[in-house]
């Protein structure tokens, strides 16, 4: 742990205001998991990006393989039912 | 505290005293930007230089208004010479090694943080304003040099050592810190700083746990012969404001 190289990557993640969600924002290397909040907080939050952060290391990511692109999401495609968008919108409401 | 208003000349020089430690102490944490160990470092260190310098701005420029001689921040900061800088030397001691960084970093940090907490309910308002806001820079500060101190001396056996020769070989310049004198006093009296005998106290205790934590051994006390408070530097200061100073000095009035 003496060689930054070998500190894990971490997923930083940040709630820019109350009652928004964290939204992933980068990553980082650290040598634990404190260590990963004091640099999320140097480097994603000086210029007052958010009121609170999580760091998840990135090996506990289960990411989905862009090789199965095809069968994970075309099938979505031809699938436009199922966008709410055959709805007559009253006149009245003014902000959907 | 009682509080009858400070002597001017007084509170002017108490302002160069704390706004010059801040300064100096930016200055050089600033010479780690581009040297860092890791990238995350380097914007960690730069962050908190950035809020050191911040702190003697507000310092800084209010002792200019308080002089009274229409001196801006940026005069007191470029055109003063060695012999008018009063930070107490610890602050200009070099780098060395990370280790020697974060170990003057932590003794910096606590004896800040003791300072204004107190001073944040002082008489002098502005101050008082100046300190609180220094209060909250300064607690993340200590968690970010502490945390690295901890590291460091319960890390591996070389950082240990490094960490414990960077204690034993800095500890000696805390003393000036808290060595009070007619000024420390006056401040004190007239409700503007805290006793330094207080700011000590816990100062201590803050120590003691943060070196057990790091399992670490605090050198004896010794005697102190550092004067920087008054104006005695060691040979570090020069070479901090030539760089610092060269801009001005070599166009005066130069502007951004």
């Amino acid at each position: 742990m003496h060689d930054s190289r070998h500190w894990p990557l971490y997923e930083v993640f940040v709630r820019a205001r109350g009652g928004l969600d964290h939204k992933h924002v980068g990553s980082l290397h650290a040598a634990d998991e404190r260590m990963a909040i004091e640099h999320a907080r140097d480097l994603y939050t000086r210029r007052q990006e958010g009121v609170s952060i999580w760091v998840v290391p990135s090996k506990a990511i289960t990411a989905s393989d862009p090789g199965e692109t095809e069968s994970l999401f075309e099938p979505a495609r031809d699938k436009i039912y199922r966008h709410p968008t055959f709805y007559d919108i009253p006149d009245e409401v003014k902000t959907l | 505290m009682s509080a009858s208003a400070p002597d001017t000349k007084a509170l002017f020089r108490y302002l160069l005293r704390l706004g010059d430690l801040s300064l100096v102490l930016g200055q050089r944490l600033g010479e780690w930007v581009g040297h860092a160990p890791a990238l995350e470092e380097d914007l960690g260190m730069a962050n908190i230089a950035l809020d050191l310098i911040g702190q003697s701005r507000l310092l800084l420029s209010y002792a200019g208004e308080i002089e009274g001689g229409g001196r801006s921040e940026d005069e007191i900061a470029y055109l003063r010479e060695q012999s008018e800088y009063f930070n107490p030397v610890l602050a200009e001691q070099p780098n060395g090694d990370f280790g020697q960084t974060i170990v003057r970093q932590v003794l910096i940090d606590a004896f800040q943080l003791e300072l204004y907490e107190r001073m944040a309910a002082c008489s002098e308002e502005r101050l008082a304003a100046i300190a609180a806001k220094s209060v909250k820079e300064t607690r993340y500060h200590l968690r970010y040099s502490g945390s690295w101190l901890v590291r460091l001396g319960d890390g591996t056996e070389k950082s240990h050592a490094l960490a414990q020769s960077a204690v034993d070989r800095l500890w000696p310049y805390t003393v000036e810190l808290f060595a009070e004198d007619e000024l420390d006093r006056a401040m004190a009296d007239c409700g503007v700083a805290p006793r330094l005998a207080e700011v000590r106290a816990a100062w201590d205790a803050r120590l003691d746990e943060l070196l057990a934590q790091a399992t670490l051994k605090r050198p004896d006390d010794r005697g102190y012969s550092w004067h920087g408070k008054r104006g005695q530097h060691s040979e570090h200061l020069g070479y901090i404001l030539a760089e610092l100073q060269y801009l001005q000095r070599a166009y005066p009035g130069a502007r951004w």
